[in-house]
């Protein structure tokens, strides 16, 4: 079973407690863009094969949102961090370096 | 190729069984293919069973990371059904379900296509409304299935329990010609008939990179070399986004796991595939007595083929409401697969940005059914370089358009 620390209200929370909210960070686009950008915002994903970050929802819980690194690959967990950021923390952002030598970085 | 007959075995009974011949080559493979075809599971085996049989086009390979059906085409609960609510998925769905009436006899090999019918339960008010619409909706698209009562369910399947304390059972979508088939036989039968027209079937062969000049695929690059090809078709499903990220695009798609299991076998207890998808969870017994149970998948990316055991845990809880005979049943095996979900829960089928470059996939939870249909409609994309009739409306560029096939009540979970 996945466990997250809720960086909100420190809680290890086991993955019934919580609800996943798909792909972090994307960017948003409102009305009057172009649908190319409409379709990215809403359907495009990396899906990515190892590192991802991801929303998620301490749902049974203190409620509040944050943001997790996991491998897709292998369910490791790098961290949580908090959902009010544009991109994930730069420590973290070592911290899976260090674990995924070959890894390409965080793209927006 | 030796026909399979009774005559043949027959004739091997007498000779102490030495004279069977491998169902498929495995030759090393060639530099050079017309069509390289990535994925050796159903879908890519039957698109290159009817590039040879409907198109003439033989010189294919079909290059496959691990082993011959041994990704969701093995992993599936083998129920087939065509009783989808929109147009164009009904038509693709219900293309499958006639080729495998003849798929046996199509291949020479005994693919076990049982048409025992399957049951969609309502267990809500609002599910009765959703499939007396689609019984409605299929109708009109000529396909067979029929709004049945409490007491018509009862009486197809005496082991379900009408009155539970949480989900009654108040009725359900019937379709008679649907069923079940043996998964693997499916992937051999398709095997063994490209191998016979002279096509490459390359196992354990990875694919790393796709090669490209001028927008236009020349080949690809792997664990077993590069090969070039004029084109190349995309077929596998959970792992499709890796692939289109080799090929330069991205895909509206998500990967998640799916689980199912089976129980320890028993006697005949039914004959008749129920799916409940209030509770989320299917039901059929396979011709070795074991009870096939699935689920739902779960919410986050995951491409480990292992899901989360709380969701088997729901789903049998949910099922031995519904069927209290089964729930001193022992579990006999358990396992995941990484099904491939579509923004709008319907299959993408068509060209990509790159040219050549064909792909097959969003098959999401529910693609064992469509195999024949899904490959018929991809050999013709192929072979023509553009989509026909039944693959048209499954284009990539729908997402862009706004012109969405929304499956999400007939597929959402149990698919």
């Amino acid at each position: 079973m996945l466990l997250l620390t809720c960086p909100n209200c420190g809680i290890a929370a086991e993955e019934t407690e919580l609800s996943a909210g798909g792909e972090a960070h994307l960017q948003r686009y409102g009305a009057g863009s172009s649908d190319d950008d409409f379709e990215t915002y809403m359907f495009m994903r990396k899906n990515a094969k190892g590192v991802h970050f991801e929303r998620w929802r301490h749902v049974n819980g203190c409620g509040k949102w944050f943001h997790a690194a996991r491998c897709t690959m292998t369910l490791e967990v790098f961290g949580t961090y908090s959902a009010q950021t544009s991109e994930p923390p730069e420590d973290l952002i070592k911290h899976i370096k260090t674990k995924r030598p070959g890894w390409e970085g965080f793209v927006k | 190729m030796r026909r399979y007959s009774a005559f043949a075995i027959a004739r091997e009974s007498a000779r102490y069984h030495t004279g069977w011949e491998r169902a498929w080559r495995s030759p090393e493979p060639k530099k050079e293919y017309e069509v390289v075809i990535v994925g050796a599971g159903g879908h890519g085996l039957a698109t290159a069973f009817y590039l040879g049989k409907n198109y003439g086009i033989t010189n294919v390979a079909i290059i496959e990371k691990g082993w011959l059906g041994g990704g969701n085409t093995g992993r599936n609960t083998t129920i087939i059904r065509s009783n989808y609510l929109q147009d164009p998925s009904a038509a693709l769905y219900e293309k499958a379900r006639s080729l495998y009436e003849t798929m046996s006899q199509d291949l020479n090999f005994n693919v076990m296509f049982s048409p025992r019918g399957v049951i969609m339960l309502a267990q809500t008010e609002h599910e009765i409304r959703g499939y007396q619409r689609t019984a409605h909706a299929n109708a009109l698209q000529g396909v067979e299935t029929e709004w049945i009562g409490p007491k018509k369910v009862k009486e197809l399947c005496p082991i379900i329990e009408l009155k539970g304390p949480r989900f009654p059972v108040l009725g359900g979508l019937w379709q008679p010609r649907g069923g079940t088939a043996r998964h693997d036989a499916v992937a051999w039968g398709y095997a063994r008939a490209c191998s016979d027209m002279g096509m490459d079937i390359i196992q354990k062969c990875e694919v790393t990179g796709v090669k490209q000049s001028d927008g236009q695929v020349t080949g690809i690059e792997s664990t077993k070399g590069s090969f070039g090809c004029k084109k190349l078709g995309i077929v596998v499903a959970g792992h499709s986004s890796d692939l289109a990220n080799m090929a330069g695009f991205r895909l509206p798609m998500e990967s998640v796991a799916l689980q199912a299991l089976v129980s320890e076998p028993i006697k005949p207890i039914m004959d008749v595939v129920i799916m409940a998808n209030t509770v989320h969870g299917y039901l059929s017994q396979s011709d070795k007595g074991e009870m096939v149970i699935g689920g739902g998948t779960d919410a986050f990316n995951n491409y480990t083929q292992r899901g989360s055991f709380h969701h088997i845990e729901e789903t049998v809880r949910a099922l031995s409401e519904t069927f209290p005979m089964i729930s001193r049943l022992k579990m006999l095996r358990q396992w995941g697969g990484i099904v491939d979900v579509t923004g709008d829960r319907s299959p993408i089928i068509g060209k990509t940005p790159l040219g050549g470059c064909f792909i097959n996939c969003g098959w999401g939870t529910g693609g064992f059914k469509a195999i024949p249909g899904s490959g018929w409609a991809f050999a013709e994309t192929l072979a023509k370089g553009e989509p026909g009739e039944l693959a048209a409306p499954f284009g990539m560029e729908r997402f862009i358009e706004g012109r969405f096939i929304d499956e999400s009540v007939a597929a959402g979970v149990a698919h």
